[in-house]
């Protein structure tokens, strides 16, 4: 753009005050140019940044548009078993099934009375038709919709079969994951529910106030970790006394006293002179309330934030943030309780599964995905997922000391029932006491296998069974036995 | 639905981007030529485009209505936009052809999208803009002959002044604000013509003289406009005022301080008013979070801000969109609507394509000799670009909504003749300075041979015919 000038150059004053004010047309028009480049920049930015976001706000009459001119796309396990799809009768009605009933039940999710799961996280590729434009001609002139474009997930439908008949009819959650990559293979909520009798169910379930059935208890159930939580306590640490733990000792009578505050072993078990590794793999309460109250707190605090307590997750599905309140001034009876994983501390089974995760993965947290691809209706990949890293939690060095600790566990600890496995195992039990009934306990156990070469992380809760190590840990093993081979 | 219409719309979309582009191509491959000769070429290759983008548009409506009495008011439309250029082609030929396509491009885009959000709207529309017409073809000649036009200074601000006071008046409320009255059926927006007498009045206000005193006296009249148009709650035009007269305030005096002072004196009226008005923090809220407050004071715009969200790169096509959605879509919110419907590429270009008048106008600014006219280019040019600066940024959350229109393109019989009558004033300050231009070469050729007879006693070139 050149701004025309007056053709004959003369030196009149006249002239020079008309140049001299051409000079601000100049700077004006700049800037208004500048101005309207920048909002059409933004314009084009803001909708281009937003636009799935915006196509899934119920306000926005676009999904009502597009869920009318196509059929609502199916869901699809790893190896391609049809989790949802929908099927239209010849009158036009369309009926969304759900081949494995309830198996699938919170992460694939339900599409009506609003939506969850994967049916909800991605409903943006499932309404969309990338059907050739010929195939969508021949569907305009014979009156049908077009066939909306599928999504292939990462689950694995044989594993999640065996985690969710392993858990059988207990309460509690199980999620599957591989560490290297962050894809999700299994993740089981229990109580379930059909999908597709959602409509009929659906008033009992929202009249009844303390029903959970619809919770996803793998990411939004909070539960005391228990002695998982010494994985952390143990990180701690570590980097307080420079990876070193070789001097440590502790004699451990069944119980640990600090003023008025005692904290009790595992049904009050003696376990006697231990060392760090002991204490870790036996999950000696009382070592671990000393461990705690060694710690400086505000190191403690920052890690706790690096392992995202009360933080968000990288998590594309609903969730619950987990809770943690360690402060500087807090009475050391409450400090004790934290180190344990008692006291007021929640986490959620999938934040629990990511910190294992890295563990796993040489202290890198790759973010848990499940949706793997889209694809139209031809087979052409619409958009490829690919793993993620989300960040370092911990350094390598550390991860390979804990990873060594849960390794104990398995071989001489308390999750010995995975001892004799054709592959060696690391991991971690806990029995988080909950409620104001003593010895009534949360069965937990995290951890992975192959220990050498990590290839699946599992976490596992059941609610109220009692002892991970006699629980969680011979349902890890027929996950990992499963998978493995 | 045949399967043939739904290969012809596909392409249909396609080919109207492409037409588009090249169009807006075109508008900026003008300033490359400073004679308006050698811009024959792409003048026509516009016509052409223009012509092409208009008739796609509405047989993709008549695919989509099965309404013949479309494809016989878009013939209506082709014959008077191409009666007009021809007609002022004629009646000019040293007029500005840029502007002139610009401007029928921009009626034609509008008649199309209004026709798609309501068949009676445009048809309205269509009448207005063809009476525009028939004035954007005479005026010109008036702004040449009317040498008296620059003495009128308070008679424009008499009349603005008076105009402004009967709509705060009489005006019927429209959701809280007051901005038009209707005599006899037919509704009037007063604050739109009062614009082009506003930049009238500064402009003859201070060419002869941007002394301290004429600032002053001319900045207590604006203050007036601008505070009767706050009082009737049209805050988008009481804004246009502000910065129309600060910015011919710089012009006419040179000194930047004015600028800064109007900035800092603009600020803190926005902070009082923001204080002060209800209505004013609401529209800041719903700016800053429009999704706290969807379903009330952000419904406008979140819908606004889906509609061009969900149009994509290439648009949805026409009738495929849900632009009624968008209340007022038909006059604050049209270019969230052809965002959705025609896609944003077609919607960067149209911006571009405003823009390219704009600076054709500070062009024409540039190039003229008198004061009085440059001021006057330069105020419309400003009023121009600032209100869709308004309009546009509003609907796309890039500033707080103030609700005027897209000039030529929403609907609205006063904004159309109003934008009209202001392409058809720079049009005749353009013949001015073409004239102006064509005497001053004369005299240099009548110079130069003068100089030559001295000089070179040689038989001379053949006498100076006039150029066209």
């Amino acid at each position: 753009m050149t701004m025309e000038k007056t053709p004959h150059k003369s030196k009149k004053p006249a002239d020079h005050r008309i140049k001299k004010s051409n000079r601000q047309i100049t700077s004006v028009t700049w800037a208004f140019v500048l101005l309207m480049l920048g909002m059409t920049g933004y314009i084009c930015y803001y909708s281009f940044a937003n636009k799935q976001e915006m196509t899934n706000n119920v306000y926005n009459g676009m999904q009502n548009i597009l869920m009318a001119q196509n059929t609502r796309g199916a869901i699809l396990a790893r190896d391609g078993e049809v989790l949802a799809e929908t099927q239209t009768a010849d009158d036009g009605q369309e009926v969304r099934i759900y081949p494995y009933g309830n198996l699938f039940s919170h992460v694939v999710g339900f599409d009506t009375k609003g939506r969850s799961g994967i049916e909800a996280s991605a409903n943006y590729y499932l309404i969309q038709s990338n059907a050739l434009l010929s195939q969508k001609a021949e569907n305009a002139a014979a009156g049908r919709k077009n066939p909306g474009d599928s999504v292939t997930t990462t689950l694995q439908v044989d594993i999640q079969d065996v985690a969710s008949h392993a858990l059988g009819v207990y309460k509690g959650a199980i999620i599957v994951t591989v560490p290297a990559t962050g894809e999700i293979l299994a993740m089981v909520s229990k109580p379930d529910f059909s999908p597709s009798e959602i409509p009929l169910i659906w008033d009992d379930l929202i009249e009844d106030e303390d029903s959970s059935v619809l919770l996803n208890r793998a990411t939004q159930g909070l539960y005391p970790p228990g002695s998982t939580f010494k994985i952390i306590t143990s990180l701690e640490y570590l980097r307080q006394n420079d990876l070193d733990v070789s001097g440590y000792r502790f004699n451990c009578p069944g119980y640990y006293v600090s003023g008025e505050e005692r904290i009790n072993c595992y049904h009050g078990s003696a376990h006697g002179q231990v060392d760090f590794n002991v204490s870790f793999a036996k999950s000696c309460n009382s070592s671990f309330a000393n461990i705690g109250l060694s710690l400086e707190r505000e190191g403690f605090a920052g890690s706790l934030g690096q392992l995202l307590f009360n933080q968000e997750l990288p998590l594309a599905m609903n969730y619950n943030q987990s809770r943690l309140s360690l402060t500087e001034d807090m009475p050391e009876a409450a400090m004790m309780q934290v180190t344990i994983g008692q006291g007021k501390t929640q986490i959620t089974p999938a934040h629990l599964n990511m910190i294992t995760c890295a563990v796993a993965n040489n202290g890198v947290l790759m973010v848990p995905y499940v949706v793997d691809s889209v694809k139209d209706i031809n087979g052409n990949v619409i958009k490829q997922f690919e793993p993620e890293a989300y960040g370092e939690l911990m350094s390598e060095e550390e991860a390979q000391i804990l990873g060594q600790l849960m390794e104990n566990v398995v071989e001489s600890g308390t999750a010995t029932r995975l001892r004799d496995s054709s592959y060696t195992a690391a991991g971690k039990t806990g029995s988080a006491e909950f409620g104001t009934v003593k010895g009534e306990s949360h069965a937990w156990f995290t951890g992975y296998a192959p220990a050498d070469d990590p290839q699946i992380c599992v976490t596992i809760i059941i609610e109220g069974a009692g002892a991970g190590g006699d629980y969680a840990v011979p349902i890890a093993k027929r996950i990992f036995d499963a998978y493995l081979n | 639905m045949l399967a043939a219409q739904v290969y012809f719309e596909e392409l249909a979309k396609y080919f109207i981007t492409v037409c588009m582009a090249l169009y807006t191509y075109e508008c900026f491959a003008v300033f490359r030529f400073r004679e308006e000769k050698r811009r024959n070429g792409i003048y026509v290759r516009q016509n052409i485009l223009m012509f092409l983008i208009h008739v796609t548009c509405y047989f993709y409506i008549f695919l989509e209505t099965g309404e013949v009495g479309q494809l016989f008011f878009a013939a209506f439309q082709q014959i008077i936009l191409y009666a007009a250029i021809v007609l002022f082609g004629m009646l000019y030929p040293r007029g500005n052809r840029l502007i002139l396509n610009n401007m029928c491009l921009l009626l034609g885009i509008g008649f199309v999208i209004l026709t798609r959000i309501s068949y009676d709207k445009a048809i309205r529309q269509f009448i207005i803009a063809t009476g525009s017409l028939i004035i954007f073809l005479l005026l010109p000649y008036l702004i040449r002959k009317l040498r008296f036009l620059k003495s009128l200074t308070w008679v424009y601000a008499l009349a603005g002044i008076a105009a402004l006071t009967a709509v705060l008046i009489l005006g019927q409320d429209v959701n809280g604000s007051k901005l038009s009255f209707t005599v006899a059926g037919v509704t009037f927006q007063p604050s739109e013509a009062v614009k082009i007498l506003f930049v009238f009045f500064v402009a003859s206000a201070l060419y002869h003289s941007a002394s301290f005193f004429q600032v002053f006296t001319t900045a207590v009249v604006a203050a007036v406009h601008v505070m009767i148009l706050v009082v009737s709650r049209d805050l988008g035009s009481a804004l246009i005022f502000f910065v129309v007269y600060v910015l011919m305030v710089y012009l006419a005096t040179g000194n930047g301080l004015y600028v800064l002072a109007g900035a800092a004196g603009g600020s803190g009226a926005a902070v009082l008013a923001y204080q002060v008005f209800r209505h004013v923090q609401v529209r800041i809220l719903a700016w800053q979070d429009p999704w706290s407050v969807i379903d009330s004071s952000g419904y406008q715009i979140t819908q606004s801000l889906f509609a061009i969200s969900n149009g994509g790169l290439f648009g949805l096509g026409l009738y495929k969109g849900n632009p009624l959605s968008i209340p007022f879509v038909e006059a604050d919110f049209i270019f969230s609507a052809v965002a959705e419907e025609l896609g944003i590429f077609f919607a960067v270009c149209l911006i571009l394509i405003c823009l390219s008048c704009f600076t054709m106008f500070m062009n024409i600014a540039s190039g003229l000799k008198e004061k009085f006219y440059r001021l006057i280019a330069f105020g419309l040019g400003i009023t121009y670009i600032f209100q869709i600066f308004l309009t546009i940024g509003g609907g796309t959350k890039f500033i707080p909504l103030t609700g005027v229109t897209l000039p030529l393109i929403s609907y609205g019989g006063s904004s159309v003749l109003t934008t009209m009558i202001m392409f058809s004033v720079i049009e005749g300050l353009y013949i001015i300075r073409q004239d102006e231009e064509a005497r001053k070469q004369l005299r240099k050729k009548r110079y130069l041979k003068r100089i030559k007879k001295i000089s070179v006693p040689e038989p001379d070139i053949s006498p100076e015919p006039a150029t066209d």
